[in-house]
Formats: C-alpha cells, sequence, structure tokens
C-alpha cells in the first residue's frame, strides 16, 4: 500500500539531488538552473502528495503557482545568462563578481 | 493495489535515477534530457495521486517550454564544459556530506509525521474534490472563484517575466548595419547591368 510517506520520501530524495547538484557543479551556471527547477519539481511532489492525502485541492493549485513562478524563474534566469555570455564570453561562476557581492 | 504499487515504485525509481544522471552528466544537454525523463515520470507520480491537470501542466510547461528553453540556450553558448567541471571532485565531499544531513533530517520529518509526532492542520473541507467532478474541473471551480487573484497574480508575474527576458535580450538594430530593402533600386536593375555574357575558350575560364 503506498501511502503518503513514499511521495513525501521521494520528494525529499528529489530536494537532496537538487541542492548536491548545486555543489557538485558550482562552477557551471545553467546545471545549477536545472538543480533549482528539481527542488521545485520535489516541492510541487510534496504539495500535490498532501493535497491528495487531506483531499483539499488548495495544494494542488499552490502547486500551480509554484509552477509559474518557476517557468518565469527559468526565463528570466537564462536570459540573464544569455546577455552575461555575449558581454564577458564565459558563465563560470567564479568570474561573476562585477557587483563586488 | 498491486498495480498501483508497481506504478508507483516504476515512476519513483526512474525519477530519483534522471535526478542523478541530471546533476551527474558531463555534458549538459544530456542534463537537459535527463531532466525532460525526470519530469516525465513526476507527471507519472501526479497522476498516480489523481492531479492529472497538474501532471498535463507539467508536461506542457516544463518539457515543452523551459527543456526546450534550456536546450536552446546550452546549445547556443559556445563553452568548454570540460573545464566547468574542474572543481567537481574537490566539491564533492562537501557536497555529499551536505546532502547526506539534509537527507536524515528531512527522512527524519518524514518519519516524525508517520509516527504522529507532527499535527498538520487539518483540511476545512471547502476545497474538497466530489466523486462525481473531474480533477481539472474541480480545479477550474476553485481556480477562477476563490482564488481568481492568486490566478491574476501568476498572469501578471509571467507578463513581467516575459517582458524582462525581452528587454533584456533584445538587441536594437545598429544604423546602416543591416542589409534594408531598397524597393527602387532592385526596381532600377536591369538585366544588362546585372549580367556579362562570355563565350570563353575551352579551359580558359574567365577574368571578371
Amino acid at each position: 500500500m503506498i501511502g503518503i510517506e513514499h511521495y513525501l520520501t521521494v520528494g525529499a530524495i528529489l530536494f537532496v539531488l537538487g541542492v548536491l547538484g548545486i555543489f557538485l557543479n558550482r562552477k557551471n551556471v545553467i546545471v545549477i538552473l536545472m538543480a533549482v527547477e528539481l527542488i521545485l519539481l520535489a516541492v510541487n511532489l510534496n504539495l500535490v502528495a498532501f493535497s491528495a492525502f487531506l483531499q483539499d485541492l488548495t495544494g494542488q493549485v499552490f502547486a500551480m503557482l509554484v509552477l509559474t513562478v518557476a517557468a518565469a524563474e527559468a526565463a528570466i534566469g537564462l536570459a540573464i545568462l544569455v546577455i552575461y555570455f555575449r558581454t564577458r564570453g564565459s558563465i563560470a561562476v567564479d568570474d561573476i563578481n562585477r557587483m563586488k557581492g | 493495489m498491486l498495480i498501483q504499487a508497481i506504478a508507483f515504485y516504476f515512476f519513483a525509481t526512474i525519477v530519483v535515477a534522471s535526478a542523478v544522471m541530471v546533476v551527474m552528466a558531463r555534458n549538459p544537454v544530456h542534463s537537459v534530457l535527463w531532466l525532460i525523463l525526470a519530469f516525465f515520470n513526476a507527471a507519472g507520480l501526479m497522476v498516480l495521486l489523481g492531479a492529472e491537470f497538474i501532471a498535463m501542466l507539467l508536461v506542457i510547461v516544463y518539457v515543452g517550454a523551459v527543456a526546450v528553453l534550456f536546450l536552446f540556450v546550452v546549445m547556443m553558448l559556445d563553452i568548454d564544459f570540460a573545464a566547468m567541471r574542474a572543481g567537481f571532485s574537490r566539491n564533492a565531499p562537501l557536497g555529499l556530506l551536505i546532502a547526506a544531513v539534509l537527507l536524515a533530517e528531512l527522512l527524519l520529518g518524514v518519519g516524525a509525521y508517520n509516527a504522529g509526532g507532527l499535527t498538520l492542520g487539518t483540511p476545512d473541507g471547502t476545497a474538497t474534490q466530489a466523486a462525481d467532478v473531474s480533477n481539472i474541473e474541480a480545479l477550474g471551480a476553485l481556480l477562477y472563484g476563490r482564488y481568481i487573484i492568486l490566478f491574476e497574480i501568476a498572469g501578471i508575474i509571467l507578463l513581467v517575466a516575459m517582458i524582462g527576458a525581452i528587454v533584456l535580450t533584445f538587441q536594437p538594430p545598429k544604423p546602416g548595419a543591416r542589409a534594408r530593402q531598397d524597393v527602387g533600386k532592385q526596381i532600377r536593375r536591369r538585366p544588362e547591368d546585372a549580367t556579362v555574357m562570355k563565350n570563353p575558350e575551352i579551359g580558359q575560364g574567365i577574368e571578371l
């Protein structure tokens, strides 16, 4: 019998893999963005699992909002990446220090 | 029930395996393709949960739009990806340590919830899905009713993101740099100005 804890475990593993991806690919912004997408997918899976097992559709509405923000984030992030590559000719994270942050 | 369990383990295994490959793949193009597989299987999990609309949305939005966007950007940028992986093994121990700690914490949370140590708020029953109503119908009624403000805010977010992406990447054409069509010049052009008839000797070629 598949209970909510199975789905929560899959969500936890996906979330951790996303965080691990950020650490492992510290130099590659594109893979970091993909890891962020994995993290948001894990969050969505948790929201939908709770929504289904508590029988409340609000979780699914919220998952759609997360999906919207994830799509907007990917579009803006990749646009910034493209203009950064256009001016610097590289997307190495270590070189991104223009704002001395 | 057994079919459901088999389907769950099938989708869950593939989604976790492809997430590992997203993180580990040497080539970012392969990463994007593994990401697409992960999203398809996550959509399968959501179908199992009875959230068909979110599952379809995941396939359309992520696979159809976001993953293709990633593919375009990965292929458009001319980057030495081998140099990008230089710190891979150096960062691995710290990353694995943090990932293990985080996973342990999350699983402890799941275990605590499972053992009854956590109490979640109980839903008030105003957003339930009736037995004879499909998922998309119930979701639509909720989205266009109680959560209409949320829905419109989502639309505004997408609009702002679209305008932002266009403004960021748009390059106005430099004056004179682009070839423009001059209709008058095209019409004035006669065949005798543009072509020359020659009758070369065999094996001689033509001086132009």
